[in-house]
């Protein structure tokens, strides 16, 4: 099949034996493999494709290459891969492949939305931030989500990606990215001298026609670059990011031109490329004309109808008007012709055209219009008719309008470098007078542009327009687009000019120009042309945008990679997660751990099981897996001077063998992190971190330790995952353990509360802890991690003769409340010093200086109406306070009301046959005994301030 | 009296070109190398190379910074070879903690090793850059490993007991991607 839009012969890139089918808006169509969506549309003379995305105006393909800023499409496999605003132009076309358009409603050709063009005097620039302002609260409730509605490209898919993503790091010497007739021979010269060259390009094949004619000379070039083991070259690859350092972020497609991907190939691979030196050859990309009425269907870059023609066999129309102000645009004007076209109009805007391609077209028997402008076009859903009219000497243009009839409008700007990812890595660009273009200047990075990027534009590329077009005084009769993508006139400018902008930089935020997907690739040169003639100024004063990252939009799953599901973050588990799981425990994130939260028996919802672990504790025992508390083994003949320093409490006076629960302050004065610290010998300390604490609390000390105190000898080691940690508690606790524990004299007197001993638990090396968060007797067996499972097995075992049982993390949080032991980041928030905390008994008070001491003396910080910590009874002690509630100190108050503290744990004991509460109340101790009242949504509270210690204030039960 | 605890490590599973290595005997060993040959000589088994592992008889030590080396091997000798470094290094200030149960291992072999760790590690695995026997402390996605190069096609990682499940499953997603899945187990 040709069909009437097919040229006889001709199109490098498709193979006219291979017709492939595909659906647009649910049509059937046919094209050929090695089409892409857009040429394949244009060979159906399907011109139409999409609305714009304010005005809903009728939008067709303008462009062949990432540069086009109309032909968003969707492109849908099923329900779930189901892709948004792909470029038609580099959608490659696949057997079955189903394509969308999009912003319409109900069809593509009769649109509802476009209503809002010709409402478009009321819709300028900002009319969202003038319009609709009254009623301030309609704002969020009721205009946001409707403009939000009536905006946007494209729908999200509905349903989870179920492809995968891969990612790859990968380092080279040179990193070539474009494979145009530049890039690829940087490549090869590179490639030969023996450095590994990667070459990346977002087509393929890689173009293998650009200015120069030999095409087979460049394909030769490929075909070496391929067989080079030191060379890799990667098609179907955009580099979207130039990180600082030369890291280069690529996006390789590897499946989404296949007609049926296989399971096993990633959608996407993520490249991560640190490259030695980076070689930009990205090419240049045409401008188009800024006149009325440019944006209809039927309305095209010169260069892209070329492209079509050439590498597709497609014939953009029959009859084609041409309007440039570039060399480039002649040679569209003799292929077309040699084609079959009808050259029906060939004008340029410069009174003079001298150069080798005109002279060609001249040759060829075709008339230069010169010195001729346009009043617009004419056409509703696609051009029939462009207005010619000269351009006077003076400039002015007054003379009659030609109108000529034709069905395609071919335009040419002249060409702008791409230098997006140049302006990325931070390099400086320059205006160049004589190409009238900003051009790379001082590289940031170790980065060298090549080609039309660098401005090397070829001797036959001569012209170029910036800004509007001349057109006739008076009112214009039509909308001349800038950013076809964001829907910016040339009228929007003006207005943000007139409305007193002068930054390009606020006049782009203002009219939204340079701000769609595509990143101003043809707007940018042309918006700020028309800004800084309106503002009087030259084009290099007023200055260009940054261009962002992406070059092109990215989907989220090839950034996300493998990190997704299971593989999103580690899940950190125990040795004893598997015991815990068999018995149906309940877990909870902490940090990245898995931890046991409850152990529920049949029937007991959490409430009911951690009531019962809890009594079940104090009456008979309890275990625990604490194995996710952090531990670092400090060591070295300085080990003592070092936790001086970095903890509050005074460590000179730790036996061997002795525990201390220490405190570890910020520099500020604040509580950091606990926890107990076993003197192991004379010059060795096993420190215990909270359980979210532990790679700060390290990090912290090597910090202090490389940077303050380098000459202290100590060693910091992280043994969190090497122990195991059985804490087993309440009053059995020592005839549970008794039976496995050898070497140890586990007798009051030998191992008394806060002592530790090295023995062998079940036969294997062990560190006996007698410690407590509980208040009962309590151990912490320690075992090396790979025996932990056997371990708590064996303590099971032993402990089911005295009616031993699991508890989870929330009986072991309600227990530690029901003694008044803080939970840093629970109790504590960052703003808690140790005094607040009830804690400065644990102060080294004869200490010279510790970390945080100097802060300690702020006038803030022994302000006597600081929060302190408190216990809370309820009047009715079956309300369980929210954690979080405010504090007042006087009862129903309205808000505003002034707020003395809040409450920072809350349970219900069982124990106690009440509710419990710790909280931070300003000057909370010299409270005990007040009522105060805690509003919650539902009502008041009223509570009464007492000691933390709500069971056992004695600690008589530690000793068993 | 209850039975002998038995050493458990996690139990990740293989992949075609991975699999996880016995459980083994480990040290972090922290002394400055200056004193420590002055002290010790020859007889203590370190790198002293940077970024390199040396390889003595069963114990390899590998260096991962100025003052720290990680020593690995067989487990039965373990603490005999602990206290052997310990009297070798009398006098000297110095630190070492026992770490064979912190961390696992797993090795990566055949012609795709270097691309499955390169999935995670953005480290250069040119062998100009990083030769057999290079050693480093480094990450892999989001996790901390120690990386060893013990062949041109052969990997070594050192990983925290808890993060070796994530190790595994992310080098059996890559493992999907290369090809001849399901073929011989490299060199």
């Amino acid at each position: 099949m040709s069909g009437p839009w097919r040229s006889a012969s001709g199109g490098s890139s498709i193979d006219r034996s291979r017709p492939v089918r595909f659906e647009f808006d649910g049509r059937p169509y046919q094209g050929f493999a090695g089409d892409t969506l857009a040429s394949a549309l244009l060979a159906n003379g399907v011109h139409l494709v999409g609305r714009s995305f304010k005005y809903h105006r009728p939008r067709g393909i303008m462009a062949a290459g990432p540069e086009d800023p109309n032909a968003l499409v969707t492109v849908r496999r099923d329900a779930a891969r189901y892709t948004p605003n792909l470029n038609a132009a580099q959608v490659e076309l696949y057997e079955g492949l189903m394509a969308e358009s999009q912003n319409r409603w109900p069809s593509l050709h009769f649109d509802v939305g476009r209503i809002n063009d010709y409402l478009s005097r009321f819709l300028p620039s900002g009319f969202y931030y003038k319009t609709f302002m009254w009623p301030r609260k309609a704002w969020h409730g009721f205009y946001e989500p409707r403009i939000r509605a009536a905006a946007g490209l494209g729908r999200a898919p509905s349903e989870p990606d179920p492809d995968t993503y891969g990612q790859r790091f990968a380092h080279c010497e040179v990193l070539v990215i474009g494979a145009g007739p530049a890039g690829l021979t940087e490549a090869l010269a590179a490639a030969r001298t023996g450095v590994r060259v990667i070459v990346c390009d977002e087509q393929v094949p890689p173009p293998r026609t650009s200015p120069a004619d030999s095409a087979g000379e460049w394909h030769d070039i490929r075909a070496q670059l391929a067989v080079m083991p030191n060379v890799t070259v990667l098609a179907r690859t955009t580099a979207f990011g130039y990180m600082p350092h030369n890291m280069v972020a690529l996006t390789e497609r590897l499946t989404d031109h296949l007609s049926a991907p296989p399971k096993h190939v990633p959608r996407e691979r993520l490249w991560q490329v640190r490259a030695r030196e980076v070689v930009l050859a990205t090419g240049a990309i045409e401008r188009p004309l800024v006149f009325p009425g440019n944006d209809l269907p039927g309305v095209m870059l010169a260069g892209a109808a070329r492209t079509y023609l050439g590498r597709y066999g497609v014939l953009p129309g029959a009859r084609v008007a041409i309007l440039t102000a570039n060399d480039e645009a002649y040679r569209a004007a003799v292929e077309l012709r040699a084609a079959g076209v009808e050259v029906v109009a060939l004008a340029d805007l410069r009174p003079q055209v001298m150069g080798r391609l005109p002279e060609a077209a001249r040759q060829a028997g075709m008339t230069i219009r010169t010195g001729t402008t346009t009043v617009g076009t004419r056409g509703d859903q696609h051009v029939t008719a462009l207005g010619l009219c000269a351009i006077g000497a003076d400039g002015t243009v007054s003379g009659a309008v030609d109108w000529i009839g034709c069905d395609t409008v071919l335009m040419s700007g002249g060409f702008t470098p791409s230098v997006h990812l140049f302006s990325q890595s931070r390099g400086k660009l320059t205006w160049d007078a004589s190409l009238q273009v900003f051009v790379p200047g001082a590289a940031a990075e170790n980065c060298r542009c090549v080609g039309a990027c660098a401005g090397e534009m070829g001797a036959d590329s001569g012209g170029s327009w910036l800004g509007a077009l001349p057109r006739p005084e008076g009112p214009a009769t039509g909308k001349s687009f800038v950013d076809w993508q964001n829907d910016v006139t040339a009228a929007d400018l003006d207005l943000a000019v007139r409305e007193g902008f002068r930054s390009i930089e606020h006049i782009k935020r203002y009219t939204t120009t340079g701000m769609a997907t595509d990143q101003g690739k043809t707007s940018n040169l042309n918006a700020l042309a028309i800004a800084a003639q309106r503002l009087r100024r030259a084009i290099p004063e007023v200055g260009l945008t940054t261009f962002r990252m992406p070059y092109l939009p990215v989907g989220f799953g090839g950034l996300a990679g493998y990190a997704r599901g299971e593989l999103f973050a580690p899940v950190r588990k125990t040795p004893m997660y598997d015991w815990a799981a068999e018995r149906g425990a309940v877990f909870e994130p902490v940090s990245l751990w898995q931890r046991a939260r409850y152990f529920p028996q049949p029937g007991e919802d959490m409430h009911q099981a951690v009531a019962r672990e809890c009594c079940n504790v104090r009456r008979a025992c309890g275990m625990f897996d604490a194995s996710t508390l952090g531990k670092i083994e400090v060591v070295g003949p300085d080990a003592v001077e070092f936790m001086n320093r970095m903890y509050v409490n005074n460590w000179s006076t730790l036996a061997v063998g002795r525990c201390r629960y220490g405190i570890l302050l910020r520099d500020d004065g604040f509580v950091y992190d606990d926890g107990v610290v076993a003197r192991t010998a004379a010059d060795r300390f096993h420190v215990t971190t909270t359980t979210g604490g532990a790679p700060r609390v390290l990090a912290m000390m090597e910090d202090y330790l490389q940077t303050e105190w380098p000459d202290l000898k100590v060693w910091l080691t992280s043994t969190t995952e090497q122990w195991a940690v059985i804490a087993v508690q309440g009053p059995k606790a020592r005839a549970v353990i008794e039976l496995l524990v050898e070497d140890v004299d586990l007798a009051n007197a030998a191992l008394p509360h806060m002592s530790v001993a090295r023995g062998r638990v079940c036969g294997v090396p062990a560190l006996v802890f007698r410690v407590s968060f509980t208040g009962e007797l309590g151990y912490e067996i320690n075992v090396p991690a790979d025996y932990g499972a056997d371990v708590w097995r064996a303590v099971w075992q032993a402990g089911q003769a005295h009616g031993i049982c699991a508890y989870g993390t929330e009986a072991m949080h309600v227990l530690r409340a029901e003694k008044g032991y803080v939970i840093v980041g629970q109790d504590t928030d960052g703003t808690v010093t140790a005094d607040d905390a009830g804690l400065s008994w644990a102060v080294g008070k004869s200490k010279p200086d510790f970390l945080g001491l100097a802060s300690l003396r702020r006038a803030a910080l022994v302000d006597p109406n600081r929060k302190q910590l408190v216990g809370l009874l309820t009047s009715d002690p079956n309300v369980v306070l929210e954690e979080g509630s405010q504090i007042t100190a006087t009862a129903s108050l309205r808000p505003p009301m002034k707020v003395i503290g809040h409450v920072t744990s809350s349970y219900y004991s069982a124990v106690l046959g009440r509710s419990i509460a710790l909280a931070l109340v300003s000057a909370g101790r010299s409270r005990m005994g007040q009522t105060l009242y805690v509003p919650t949504r539902t009502g008041e509270s009223s509570v009464t301030v007492t000691n933390p210690v709500s069971y056992d204030p004695k600690g008589e039960r530690l000793n068993g | 009296m209850a039975e002998i605890a038995l050493r458990r490590p996690p139990s990740p599973g293989a992949g075609s070109y991975w699999r996880p290595l016995p459980p083994c005997a480990r040290y972090a060993l922290r002394v400055n190398l200056v004193d420590a040959a002055a002290a010790a000589g020859s007889a203590l088994p370190v790198a002293t190379a940077a970024c390199r592992a040396s390889v003595q008889g069963d114990w390899a030590a590998l260096w991962l910074g100025p003052d720290e080396q990680l020593l690995i091997g067989p487990e039965p000798a373990g603490a005999a070879f602990a206290d052997a470094v310990a009297s070798a290094l009398q006098g000297v200030s110095h630190s070492v903690v026992d770490v064979s149960h912190r961390q696992g291992a797993i090795e990566i072999t055949g012609p795709h090793a270097a691309a499955l760790v390169n999935a995670g590690c953005p480290l250069d695995l040119d062998l100009a850059a990083t030769p057999a026997g290079f050693c480093s402390r480094t990450v892999f996605a989001k996790a901390e490993i120690v990386l060893w190069r013990r062949g041109n096609e052969h990997f070594h990682l050192e990983i925290w007991r808890s993060f070796m499940p994530y190790l595994a499953a992310f080098l059996s997603e890559v493992e999907r991607e290369l090809p001849g899945q399901g073929g011989s187990r490299g060199a």
